[in-house]
């Protein structure tokens, strides 16, 4: 644990999902907190709920139940455009797939939250080609997504998430696609931005990639297990 | 600010790495319905305005004096010529003596029972050849032969209307028309009681009835014929000078006292309501296909911008998770539209001026009763370009509004 101050707070919540009157809850009276600077692993089976939560604590989900605390701040009475200027500026998000634009370049990609917020476009691109260079694709900032491999994607949606330097950045489960390397790779590059004091929100199925974490959080069915490991 | 600069960002990132045949062709699309909404437009109303000046140029100049009703002919016509020729703006003038009377062919053909003789009932104009041909150079308008020359008494010129063999159609609906009559032959002409015999010289080939459905003789023959002893006239037309108004030019023939010897009209006036009826109805028509044209360039933008949201709307739910806003996102759409649009107007008006417009003026659709021309005022097309454009982001908007108000998680991960 680096640092006491919570970013992030959960409190009681719970998740169901509705289809076809047939009721799923997901997630059971979930409460933790995250503090500023710490690395979080978020583990368990699949269906275990890791997804579902980071979505709740990314807001890019409503919870049924419960409340996120994003810096003291609730969360559950904001509006959607409120939601959304949260996550632009204090929220990065590393998908599962890269989930880069295909038709921006490595370079635009990561210049689209810094020119949301209203860097201008010199700034918005030398803070961009700055990311780049975090994740040593700098060498690679004029090509199309298609252009490069699934490694090399992953570590632009990296410096996507970290070119604004947000509070915090989630990661759902950003090796999976990668072959053991390339998954190695990225996870330096987590262990790298924690270390220069990023709080940093992971999923992850991984035993041997959530042990780089300062905690692990495990999920079953739901609810959480072990709130520390 | 920030909000049109994002947008902007994404929509040029978007177009500029589209499929390229697929932008083509909604270019395409685009400028053919611009097309559809001004040039068939342009059409139907060049059409009655073809046949305006039509009129204008082949008979009645930009003004025209005829005989009063009630009356035989214009009085003080030598008067009227002398005020006429004081203004500096009138180019030339023509005098004409019109008469009803009969024109005969193939006469000296016996006629079997049952037979309908070789004859119509035609008005008979008399020309001077030289004044007439400064002011509707009808010499131009020849279909075979030539135009009567300064003196030629013998010579007759026949509108092409009444010929069987250039009035097909008419020639089916009316027996008012003669046959087997080309450049020299003869045929006689019965004016009252006194009949001539005439050589043709020529087909005249207008599309004005006033010309095509007459036969033009010399003065000097028609006056004898017409027993006609003083040399008041039956009609004038007026050819002025293209900077002058025919409107401001009638007023002053009026204002000088010339309305009490003769109906003073331009030849807009002269042509009555019928035209500016055709006209009315026609732009009517025009409206109501440029519409049609305008719903399916509408629902053709709708479905290419919804299909590009539908198999864009992960990346809308990424772009929504970054941060950007659902404003910003479908404003890039409306961009996107205006950029496609922008294009195939501009297109659209390159191609109206830089080719159809002139090329329609040098070679005008043949339409039997005038010269389809093209008739396309720039304010107009403005009008319709901007209508096009407002009804296309219209049709951008909506399907963005609909993807992009789908919940952002759904989006990202598929889900419907």
């Amino acid at each position: 644990m680096s640092t006491q101050h919570t970013i992030l707070s959960v409190i009681g919540l719970s998740k169901t999902y509705r289809s076809n009157s047939v009721e799923t809850q997901v997630l059971k009276d979930v409460s933790l907190d995250i503090f500023r600077g710490e690395f979080v692993a978020i583990m368990g089976r699949s269906g275990a709920g890791k997804s579902t939560l980071l979505y709740q604590m990314s807001l890019l989900d409503h919870p049924t139940l419960g409340e996120v605390m994003i810096d003291g701040r609730q969360t559950s009475s904001l509006r959607s455009s409120e939601r959304t200027h949260l996550r632009l500026h204090h929220l990065g998000y590393i998908f599962q797939d890269h989930a880069l634009l295909p038709e921006l370049t490595a370079v635009e990609n990561v210049m689209l939250p810094l020119l949301a917020i209203g860097k201008s476009t010199f700034e918005a691109k030398e803070r961009a080609l700055r990311a780049l260079d975090r994740v040593n694709m700098e060498a690679r900032a004029g090509h199309l997504p298609s252009q490069l491999s699934g490694g090399e994607a992953q570590r632009v949606a990296i410096a996507r998430a970290i070119s604004h330097e947000p509070t915090l950045v989630f990661a759902d489960e950003p090796t999976a696609n990668l072959d053991s390397e390339n998954g190695k790779a990225v996870l330096e590059i987590f262990s790298s931005l924690h270390e220069s004091g990023q709080t940093v929100i992971m999923v992850t199925h991984e035993r041997d990639y959530g042990l780089l974490a300062d905690r692990i959080i495990t999920l079953a069915d739901g609810r959480i297990i072990t709130p520390d490991a | 600010m920030n909000t049109l600069r994002v947008a902007w960002f994404l929509a040029t990132r978007q177009l500029r790495r589209a499929n390229r045949f697929a932008t083509l062709l909604i270019v395409v699309v685009m400028t053919l319905t611009f097309l559809n909404l001004v040039v068939i437009g342009g059409i139907l109303v060049g059409l009655p305005a073809g046949a305006t000046l039509s009129y204008k140029e082949q008979y009645a100049g930009d003004v025209i004096l005829r005989t009063l009703p009630n009356e035989l002919s214009i009085a003080s016509t030598d008067a009227i010529l002398r005020t006429i020729g004081n203004y500096p703006n009138v180019v030339a003038w023509s005098h004409r003596y019109v008469s009803r009377g009969v024109v005969e062919a193939n006469y000296r053909t016996q006629v079997g029972p049952g037979q309908i003789p070789d004859r119509a009932t035609v008005s008979i104009t008399g020309i001077d050849p030289v004044k007439e041909e400064s002011v509707t150079r009808m010499g131009e308008r020849l279909l075979e032969g030539v135009m009567l020359e300064e003196g030629d008494e013998e010579g007759i010129m026949i509108g092409k209307n009444l010929l069987d063999q250039y009035s097909l159609g008419s020639a089916l609906l009316s027996a008012n028309t003669l046959s087997q009559v080309e450049t020299g032959s003869r045929v006689r002409l019965t004016v009252g009681s006194f009949t001539q015999e005439f050589t043709v010289r020529g087909v005249l080939g207008a599309k004005t009835d006033q010309v095509s459905t007459r036969v033009f003789i010399h003065e000097s023959v028609l006056r004898r014929l017409m027993q006609r002893t003083d040399r008041n006239v039956d009609e004038i037309a007026i050819l002025l000078s293209r900077e002058s108004d025919p409107s401001q030019f009638a007023a002053s023939l009026k204002a000088d006292g010339l309305e009490v010897y003769a109906r003073v009209e331009t030849a807009r006036e002269a042509q009555g309501t019928f035209l500016q009826d055709i006209e009315r109805t026609f732009e009517g028509l025009s409206l109501l296909i440029g519409a049609i044209g305008l719903m399916v360039a509408s629902i053709t933008v709708f479905i290419v911008i919804f299909i590009n949201a539908v198999s864009r709307q992960r990346y809308i739910g990424i772009l929504k998770g970054i941060g950007v806003t659902a404003w910003t996102i479908k404003l890039s759409y409306m961009m996107q539209s205006i950029v496609y649009a922008t294009s195939g107007i501009l297109l659209g008006v390159l191609l109206v001026y830089g080719v159809l417009e002139p090329y329609m003026r040098e070679h005008p659709i043949d339409f039997p009763f005038a010269d389809g021309i093209l008739l396309v005022p720039y304010l107009d097309t403005l009008l319709r370009g901007g209508i096009l454009l407002v009804v296309t982001v219209c049709a951008g908007y909506l399907p963005a509004r609909i993807i992009v108000g789908r919940n952002t998680l759904d989006a990202i991960l598929g889900r419907s």
